[in-house]
């Protein structure tokens, strides 16, 4: 049964005719919706539809060399760098929205300075996280270009975004949950690890996989601290290129504008799953 | 060790991580003014700021960064332009046009929009939107298609899902009973929205506005496929020109001494630039109601 306030197409279309403004304001959104949403469409099935036929088994060849320009190391490279970021960044965020969310009154000063900072830390741009990365790390602690330089520039980058969505995640665990473990005698420590964080797990699962694909895509901040070299490292001193390092080189080069558009359709893959697992992360958590 | 000893250390532990971006904000401040600031007093702060030529390899060299000052700012006025208006319609449309299912689909593909990485959108820009720029436009404005209008185009795109989640954001924090009372009015939906909720939110869609404006002159990686890169004042619309994140990319890497530091210096103000903006952006969110 319809409700008596519910408008069906018809009612629409005789509301637009007496009043033709409003049809034109619905145009509007609507076009710019479709438009949004077309360049999205348009720009993921171009990458794969240019690059998927250039997927050769030569680019994913052990050693790069100028011939083959394997991306193999490159992926390799953006594993490392991945989990090298993640283990840097990922306790720090989570311990400092820990300290935000349990420990610190709501009025402390602390806390404001800490919000100002993290909030300019997330505006700032790539490359001049970059050149702060290479004036720091690579020339000043005299580490060189190394992977673990760019590591610990990408995990500045990175903790802005896990301290929100962890500090977002421990704010929605209801305050009864810590109540009912002080209650039954545990301290604050157990509480926290024990029932605030697994409760918030999700959350903050999400956040973290969402700081694993901002490490996937950047380039601006790696070029000048990982450097640009096309090998496979065990060594975290030494230069590393990762894939979208790999595919700007290629790209501005312009000799391998084909091996760069399949580097492009591992990369967008690459950032589909991590984007798509984080949704589902936090999607298939808080359900149950 | 006691658990209270425990308790104490990890409360310690905690707060120290608390002040690693504190830290970090304080380091990258430091080190940036530190290996900045000599260069722009060598050169002198005017022939810096204001000098309409960049020739680090003339004798004696030249180092006035006001081209790449114009060329961050006209690219990110045109991202703008272009990005704004179809962000803010979009922002509408999922806030209060979309059904439920339909809306399903769409958060997640501004999600996606967002996380696709700035490279690729400078190799699409590369292959598709320069030539499609150079065959439209070149014949009566010339070009090679890299140019200021590319880069806008493509930056436009980029700064997309910032607009659209920000907006939405402030739009659906409206409370309905304004649209409500606009309705009861006798006003249409559509007029209901546009004159009575998306006001009200207009603070907040501000907000996105200007991070949008950060996100465009910050980026590097896309705009310097596109844009041409030529280190001269720009001439047209149609024509390259280079800005300040471009500028550091394209000779870090073989620039020594004075050269070096003053790309460093460009950085610098770079960054005194996105400082204003986040100033901006506090001041903004001080006054915001919704």
């Amino acid at each position: 049964m319809n409700a008596i306030n519910t408008l069906t197409w018809k009612d629409r279309l005789h509301g637009y005719k007496k009043n033709p403004a409003s049809a034109v304001l619905f145009l509007l959104v609507a076009l710019a919706a479709l438009l949004t949403f077309a360049v999205l469409l348009f720009l993921i099935s171009y990458i794969l539809a240019r690059g998927l036929p250039h997927l050769t088994p030569s680019l994913f060849e052990w050693e790069h060399n100028t011939t083959n320009v394997s991306m193999m190391p490159a992926i390799i490279n953006t594993i490392i760098m991945v989990i090298l970021g993640l283990i840097l960044a990922g306790p720090l965020g989570i311990f400092s929205a820990i300290f935000l969310v349990e420990y610190a009154g709501t009025g402390s000063k602390l806390i404001k300075v800490v919000r100002i900072t993290t909030e300019t830390l997330s505006g700032i741009p790539s490359i001049v996280f970059g050149l702060f990365g290479m004036l720091f790390f690579v020339m000043a602690l005299g580490w060189g270009f190394s992977m673990l330089a760019g590591a610990f520039t990408l995990s500045i980058m990175i903790l802005p975004l896990i301290m929100r969505t962890t500090e977002e995640a421990l704010l929605s665990v209801p305050v009864s949950y810590r109540e009912g473990s002080y209650a039954l005698g545990a301290g604050k420590l157990r509480t926290i690890f024990r029932i605030v964080l697994p409760s918030a797990m999700p959350g903050v699962l999400a956040g973290v996989i969402l700081g694993m694909g901002r490490v996937v895509g950047e380039t601006a901040a790696l070029m000048f601290t990982a450097g640009t070299i096309a090998q496979i490292t065990p060594n975290v001193m030494d230069s590393g290129r990762t894939l979208a390092v790999h595919m700007y080189v290629l790209a501005s080069e312009g000799f391998h504008v084909n091996q760069a558009s399949a580097t492009g359709v591992v990369l967008l893959v690459m950032v589909i799953i991590i984007n798509w697992l984080s949704g589902f992360v936090a999607k298939k958590f808080t359900k149950s | 060790m006691s658990k209270h000893a425990r308790e104490t250390i990890m409360k310690y532990v905690f707060m120290l991580a608390a002040t690693a971006s504190i830290m970090a904000v304080l380091l990258i401040c430091v080190f940036l003014f530190w290996n900045g600031i000599p260069a722009m007093a060598e050169i002198g702060p005017f022939n810096f700021l204001l000098g309409r030529v960049w020739a680090p390899a003339d004798t004696p060299q030249l180092f006035g960064i006001l081209p790449m000052v114009l060329g961050s700012i006209y690219v990110t006025a045109g991202a703008i332009i272009v990005g704004v208006p179809i962000g803010i319609l979009t922002a509408i449309f999922m806030a209060k046009f979309c059904s439920p299912t339909l809306y399903k689909i769409l958060k997640p593909a501004t999600q996606l929009l967002a996380g696709i990485p700035s490279i690729v959108y400078g190799f699409f820009g590369l292959v598709v939107i320069v030539p499609f720029v150079r065959e439209v436009f070149g014949e009566h404005f010339g070009g090679s298609g890299q140019s200021i209008f590319t880069a806008s185009i493509l930056l436009g795109i980029m700064i997309l899902p910032t607009i659209i989640g920000v907006s939405e954001a402030a739009i659906r924090a409206v409370p309905d009973s304004y649209y409500e009372a606009s309705v009861a009015m006798g006003a249409s939906h559509e007029r209901s929205v546009f004159w009575a909720v998306v006001p009200a939110a207009s603070s907040g869609i501000m907000t996105s506005v200007i991070l949008g404006i950060g996100r465009a002159i910050g980026e590097t990686m896309a705009v310097i496929l596109v844009a041409g890169n030529q280190a001269r004042m720009p001439t047209g619309l149609f024509r390259g020109a280079r800005t300040l994140t471009a500028n550091i990319v394209m000779e870090m890497g073989y620039a020594a001494e004075l050269h070096r530091e003053a790309l460093i210096a460009t950085g610098v103000v770079l960054f005194v630039f996105i400082l204003i903006i986040n100033l901006l952006f506090n001041l903004l969110r001080g006054r915001k109601k919704y």
